[in-house]
Parts: structure tokens; sequence; C-alpha cells
């Protein structure tokens, strides 16, 4: 005899059963053979791209689009192994001072021009080296570029530098065709809107403020790819719109976290959309709370510390990322699995040990229950840095610290932080690109307190202990020796906590479930999409 | 035409033709030395819009490098002198008139094309939505209006007002949001955002109706906030006629109510209509930019708020300088049709 509960829960057993079926199919059919053709639309985010080259702008938007349309010498697949592309072979030498690359032969600029050796010089040269906003510094090491042959590339180095291997992906790394930039200013090019690539997709049209659209390159170098016959990149500015693009199946395709976290518990619900995380261990976003070391109260360690024991980052990434990221340890993300140590001071949530550290400085409870007043800068970029800041303030009300919150727009913002260093401390953004050489020193070296500069060391932190760990990475002779200066620069950076990580970012793609063959490489944020076809 | 709607025609008579002729001769000297009036207004607004970006905080090489990631010293420098930046700030002034007195708005570092070109791609979709706009927001808002005076005091007035109250009181972009999960996402009747289906519109006829179905929601969005305030107005201006002692002669000659409603209260009633109206296309065209960013619509009031936003002066000196003879211009539209609504109305 069965009673009308177990009927219900046989019922409930064969539903879940078959909603598993259900689920499983999608993964079932990945193993099919790609379908060719049809169209992709995709949503442009953040925003919508000033340029379409991420040689010299290496904003997000340019850098999602231009990746389709340019290649890079390298890159990477899973768990940041090195992949050829432009290259098809690389080899560093015995005392780590040359690197040889032998690139791919018959690969074609859109216009049918040979791609060659002259290319990547002319590139290095006259732009990375002169207008890209980080290439200056990772290619520091670089004495000579050399090209014996047009398929040849030599780099001469003055010292062994790991750093360059790790920043040649198209994302961080594009290659500008000479013939149509030799002699020009580069920032003002009129290619840099239309632009002349090598990668899968070729640029067709820009309709400003509505949408770009890209077609497949059919003399491209990886034959029979891409899949996709045309990208439609489309401008939507407003979150609750593309999420409501999503959800009707307006837009197909979107990285840099596309809708916002409220929104990403019902994408995840919706049969027909499908959240990807893998993809953004290159990019290594976190966000960060940075503290202006050169006045009072900041500039005493035991304050710095007193804050990160104020604050439970567990409930901080419950409440304000709704599970969408991971508890800070390090300033070099755990997903940067080659750097990332665990072995590093911390700083358990522990209000007793915060309300020590600042009778130990001085900072004793007066009338009201406060110690001081200070103010926080919230990065302006959208209201979630708001919430972040919303949440400290709370966490260190409750040890005696009183805390303004201060909103401003963006170029405001920067001056403030990097123009005129007026601020107590920020809660800030920071992408670790890859390699700490490139996303870790800028906040802990003394030679990066540069006015004006965003992203730079704006806490005014200079320890020479510290500077010396950073130089001995830059210069040391082997990959493991490198390696192991910069786990010693985690746990000097922890020691000293002139900022410190609150949260790693756990940030998401959004496709239509029919979308297959997306790349789980560390930078599949800013993939090719050349394996990429839509399921009939 | 003016005369024909009007019971007393305001010229009868007396030599029309010479009237007609000697009133179009002023019409174009009166037009003609709006528009020379415009000229020191438009430097005027330019020299203001200087001043005021050069004293926001931070520029664009900043806000290039911000999004950019980072940056070296030398990177900014190179930035800044590329951009004309480094030099003193009355030659960049007098560089940039200079420019536009030889039709030249310049060039927009951040999106590396013309201004001219920019301005240009947007205008249509702005004017398209803000007329489309209007049209919603003085027919449901003259027309409520007019009832609710007609029912003065009666249930519908009530609801009229009470509606009307709610949709001023609702922030655009609430609203905008709310019709856009209603009639794209739960009913799917229409499109979610855009200015025209993605791909796959080939042909005028396709492409037309295409952007027509895109139109309705932010059309409906900002005609309805501004369908508000006219309601309130109209049905203000014609209670104040109502009271009239023409009103009152026209009811005891034995006019219909109808007659009297539309031919001796709303038509005057509209003269004031208009005159708010035209001062209110300078907010209709702003107010464009929340109805804009919900519906990702190509318009000039998004350029504007992202230009701010990237403290790109080249781009918003050009947008000032159009939008502020776009305002100038209806303007003097509105002032040429108080003549043709009424004929009292002459230009000295």
């Amino acid at each position: 005899m069965q009673t009308p509960q177990f009927t219900h829960a046989l019922r409930r057993m064969t539903l879940n059963l078959l909603s598993a079926l259900c689920v499983a199919l999608p993964t079932a059919a990945m193993a099919q053979t790609p379908v060719r053709g049809g169209t992709l639309v995709v949503v442009s985010n953040p925003g919508e791209p000033a340029v379409l080259t991420a040689a010299f702008n290496q904003q997000g938007a340019v850098a999602a689009i231009s990746t389709k349309l340019f290649d890079g010498l390298l890159h990477f697949g899973e768990n940041f192994k090195l992949e050829p592309e432009l290259a098809t072979h690389w080899e560093v030498s015995k005392d780590g001072k040359e690197i040889r690359f032998k690139l791919r032969p018959n690969v074609k600029w859109h216009d049918g021009k040979p791609f060659t050796s002259a290319d990547v010089k002319f590139t290095f040269e006259e732009v990375w080296l002169k207008v890209h906003p980080r290439a200056r510094s990772t290619f520091a090491a670089v004495e000579s570029l050399e090209t014996p042959d047009p398929l040849t590339v030599v780099l001469k180095l003055r010292n062994p530098s790991g750093v360059i291997l790790s920043a040649l992906n198209s994302a961080e790394a594009q290659i500008l065709p000479k013939h149509l930039y030799e002699g020009t200013d580069i920032v003002r090019n009129p290619w840099n809107v239309k632009p002349v690539g090598t990668g899968p997709f070729r640029f067709k049209e820009w309709v400003r403020g509505e949408r770009i659209v890209l077609e497949r390159n059919p003399d491209y170098w990886d034959s029979g790819k891409p899949y996709l016959d045309q990208l439609v990149y489309r401008i939507i500015p407003d979150a609750t719109a593309r999420y409501a693009a999503f959800e009707t199946g307006a837009v197909q395709y979107g990285v840099l976290s596309p809708v916002s976290i409220n929104d990403v518990e019902r994408v995840q619900k919706n049969k027909n959309l499908q959240v990807e995380y893998r993809g953004y261990e290159w990019l290594a976003s976190s966000n960060v709370l940075e503290f202006n070391v050169r006045k009072p109260p900041f500039n005493d360690v035991r304050v710095r510390r007193a804050v990160a024991h104020a604050i439970d980052l567990g409930a901080m990434v419950k409440v304000t990322a709704r599970g969408n990221a991971k508890p800070g340890t390090s300033p070099v993300l755990s997903t940067q699995t080659r750097f990332f140590t665990t072995d590093v001071p911390s700083y358990p949530y522990d209000v007793k040990q915060a309300a020590r550290l600042l009778d130990e400085a001085g900072f004793p409870v007066k009338e009201a229950g406060t110690r001081f007043a200070v103010t926080l800068d919230w990065l302006p970029f959208g209201e979630s840095y708001l919430r972040y800041g919303e949440f400290i303030k709370q966490s260190l009300r409750r040890v005696g610290i009183d805390v303004t919150l201060r909103s401003q727009d963006l170029p405001q913002f920067m001056r403030r932080v990097y123009g005129q260093n007026d601020f107590d401390f920020i809660v800030t953004h920071r992408a670790g690109f890859g390699d700490p050489q490139i996303g870790t020193d800028r906040l802990f070296w003394s030679k990066t307190i540069m006015k004006d500069v965003p992203w730079s060391n704006g806490s005014g932190y200079s320890n020479p202990a510290m500077d010396g760990l950073i130089q001995a990475a830059h210069e040391a002779p082997t990959e493991e020796r490198r390696i192991e200066y910069y786990k010693k620069v985690q746990r000097q950076a922890l020691t000293d906590i002139p900022n410190f990580t609150l949260m790693e970012n756990r940030m998401y793609t959004i496709a239509t479930a029919r979308l297959r063959g997306l790349s789980t490489g560390s930078d599949g944020v800013y993939e090719s999409l050349k394996n990429a076809w839509l399921a009939p | 035409m003016a005369g024909t709607l009007n019971d007393t025609p305001a010229f009868s008579g007396v030599d029309e033709e010479g009237v007609s002729a000697a009133t179009g001769r002023r019409q174009r000297l009166y037009v003609l030395t709006r528009v020379a009036q415009m000229l020191p207004t438009l430097l005027l607004i330019l020299l203001t819009a200087f001043v005021l970006l050069q004293m926001a905080p931070g520029d664009m090489v900043q806000v290039l490098a911000g999004e950019a990631g980072g940056g070296s010293p030398e990177y900014l420098a190179s930035l800044r002198q590329s951009f004309g930046l480094d030099q003193p700030l009355h030659v960049q002034f007098l560089l940039y008139v200079r420019n536009v007195l030889s039709g030249n708005l310049g060039f927009s570092f951040r999106n590396n094309t013309s201004v001219a070109a920019l301005i240009g791609a947007r205008l249509g979709p702005t004017l398209l939505l803000a007329v489309a706009g209007l049209a919603i927001a003085l027919l449901f808002g003259v027309g409520a209006g007019a009832l609710a005076a007609i029912r003065r005091g009666k249930a519908l007035d009530q609801w009229i007002g009470g509606v009307a109250l709610l949709i001023y009181a609702t922030p655009g972009f609430l609203l905008g949001i709310g019709l856009m999960l209603l009639f794209a996402v739960k009913l799917q009747w229409l499109p979610v955002s855009g200015f025209a289906d993605s791909y796959g519109v080939e042909g005028f006829w396709p492409y037309t109706q295409s952007v027509a179905r895109h139109l309705v929601l932010p059309a409906l969005t900002l005609g309805a906030l501004h369908a508000a305030i006219y309601a309130r107005f109209t049905r203000g201006a014609m209670l104040e006629i109502y009271g009239q002692d023409y009103v009152r002669t026209a009811r005891s000659k034995g006019l219909t109510t109808r007659r009297i409603t539309v031919r001796h209260v709303l038509r005057n009633a509209l003269l004031p209509i208009i005159t708010v109206v035209g001062m209110q296309m300078g907010s209709l065209l702003s107010g464009a930019v929340l109805v804009e960013t919900v519906f990702a619509w190509p318009g000039l009031g998004r350029l504007a708020f992202e230009a701010m936003q990237q403290r790109d002066f080249n781009l918003l000196a050009g947008l000032i300088l159009c939008s502020g003879s776009l305002v100038v211009l209806i303007n003097l539209a509105v002032d040429l049709l108080y003549t043709v609504l009424d004929p009292r109305v002459s230009h000295q």
C-alpha cells in the first residue's frame, strides 16, 4: 500500500531524475561535431569600447572584442599552460638571457598582406614600449629585439625575466600591422576603429552607441575555423536591461560579469543559459583595501592590522557578493597557482585583538565609544564598491572607528588617490594580469609611487626590505627562484599590510546553453571564440 | 489657416495681400535677428561650458589609464601631449573656438573619431525619440487634461489627477524598467532594448518596422513622464478659461458644449501649453539620458553622459553647442508657432 506522501516522493524522485537527465544531455551533446554558421549576439561589457585594439588600450571591453580580431604570440590553456598562437615554437636559452620565437608561416593580415617578424619588431618598439600602459615594465629586461629572418624573433635580455612569457597573449600584447601603423600617431591612427588583424574574425562595421559587427575571416590560418559566421556586439549600458536581454535571448554571450550579482542566481535557474566561472585566472580580479600610509592613523602598522582583524571577510563575501567571491588571504590570488602561498601572516576576524592593537597604538575609546574618525573613498566602478564600503563602515564601528563614505566619479577618484594622495583609505579593485611582476609589484614597490598614475602604489608604501625582494625577483636566474622571491614578497606584504585583499572575485561569463566550444583556458575571458559554435 | 479656425478672424477685408506681404517681410527679418542673436548666446554657452569642464577634477588621460589598468608617467605624458592637454588653458580655448568657427568640431580622443561624426550619428535617434515622446506626451497629456477639466471634480478628474501624480513621481528609469520587464520579458511583445534588431533586417521597410518596434517602449516612457506634466497644466489652463466672459457669451449664444470646449477653451489653452512645451523641450532632450540608458537607445544624452565621465572635453563642448543650438532653435519655432495659433500675436 502506498501512502500519498510516498507517491509524492516517488514522483519527485522521477522528476529529479528527469531533470538530471536534461542537465546531462547538453554535456553529451558537447561531444557532437561542431556546426558551422550562425550569428552570435554578444553584449559588450563593460560599456562601449573606445577603440578596437588592445595593443595600447587595455580597457576590458576593448580587450574582449579585439581578441577576436587579433592573435597573440602565445595563449594560455588551462592552468596557465602556454600554447602556440602566432608563435609555433619558443625556446628560452640556458642562461635565460635569450628567448627565441619561431613564427607561424603563411599568416595573413585581414587585408591580405603577410604577417612577419617585422610586424612584431615594429609593435614591440613603437607601440608596446611607447604607448602600452604596462609593457615598459614588463619588458624592462629586454636589451634588444632581433629579427634574423621573417619568421624568427629573438629577445635579447639583460637578465633572465620570467614575466615576459606571461604577457604575450593577445589580451596583453597585441601585434599591429606595421604597414598600416608605421610613421603614424599610433593612438590616433584611423585603423584603431576599423582594425586589421590576423584573428579568426574581421571587422565589418561599428555603429556608435549601438553595435559592432565582426564577420568570419575566411583566410584564417587555423583553416576551417572559426565556426560562427558573425559576431554582433551590442551596447547595453543598464545592468537590468542586460539581464532582460539574456533572459529573452536577445543576447547570447557576455564576459566580465555582464549581469549584476543579484541576477546571477536567476540566470543559474534558467535552463537556456549557462554561467561559466573559469577563464578569469589570468585576469585575477580582486577587491582590495588600501591605506594611505603617509599620515595618521594608518601610518601605524598596528592600526592597519587592527582594521584587518575587524573585518569578517567570510561574512563580507556572503553579504556583499552573494558568495560570488572568496575571502582574500594574499596579494597574489589562490588562482595564480604558481606563485600563491598560504605561508603568510593572517588576520582572522577578531574584534578583541583589533581593540588591543588600537589601544596599543594610542587610540583609546573616547566618548560615544569612538576612537577616531576616517573617510573611506570607494572606487566608482558601479554600486558594488559602495556596498563593500558600507560593510567596512559597519565592521569598523564595532571597534570604535567612525567611517564616513565619500562618493565621487572616476576621474575625481583617480586624482584624489594617485594625484593628490588626499585620502585615508580606499576600497578598490586590482587585476593580477597573470604574473605578480605585472599585478602585484605596482602596489608594493617604492619605485611605483608614481604621481597621477592610476593603480600604482597609491598607499605611498616604501620598505627597503620589500624593494630588495622585488628587485631580486626581477633578476632571479631561474623561474623557481623567481617564484620563491614572490612568496617572500607576499609574506612581507602581509607583515607591513599597506593594503590587503578583501576578496578574490569570482567573475562570470554568461552564455546561451546552445553555445559550445568555449575556451576554459586561464585567459578564457579574452579568448578568440574560434572554437565556439551554436548548437541547433 | 489660422483665421479659418477662429470664430472671429483678426484680419478681414482690408488689402489682405499687402498686409500679408508686409507680415512676411517682418517675419523674415524677425527670424534673421533671432538667428543672429543666437551666436553670442552660443559663444557664451561655450565659454561657460569650457570653464566648468576645466574645473572638474581629473582629466581624460587619467580615465584612460584608469580603464587600461595602469600606466607609467611617460605613458601619461605622451597621451597628454598627443591630446594637446599640455597646452595652457587659454590656448586650448582659442584653438577650440577657431576650430568651431571654421566648422570643425574637433576630434574625440576617447572615441578615436571626429566629434561631428559622433554627434551626427546620434542626432537622428535622439530627435526621433524626442518627437515620438513629445507626440505621446501631447496626445495623452492634453487629452487627459481636457477630460479632467470637462469633468472637473468628478471621479474621472480625480482618477486622471491621481495617475498623473503617480507617473510624475515615478523615477524615469524605474518606469522604463517596469515597462521593459512587463512588455519585453514577461509578455515578449516588444524587443528589450536597442535601436533595431541586431542582424537580419535587410531593406527599408523591415528596418523601419524594426526601429518602430524598438521605439515604442522608450517613447512611451519618455512621453508618459511629460504627459503627466501636460495633463496637470492643460487642466489648469482650461479651467481658467472656462471662467472667461467669452465662454459665457458662447454658452448664451447656444453653442454646443463640444464646440465651446474645443474651439473656445482648448484652442486658447493651447497657447500657454505651447510655452510650456517649448520650455520643456530642453528637459525632454536631457531627460532622455535615463531612457536612453535603460533602453540602450543610441542618443545624444548617453553620449553626453559618457563624455562627461570620460572628461572628453572636445566631445562635450560639441554636444553642448549642438544641444544649445537645438534649444534655441526650438524656442524660435515655438515663438513662430504663436503667430500661427493666435493671429493677434505678431512679431515687431
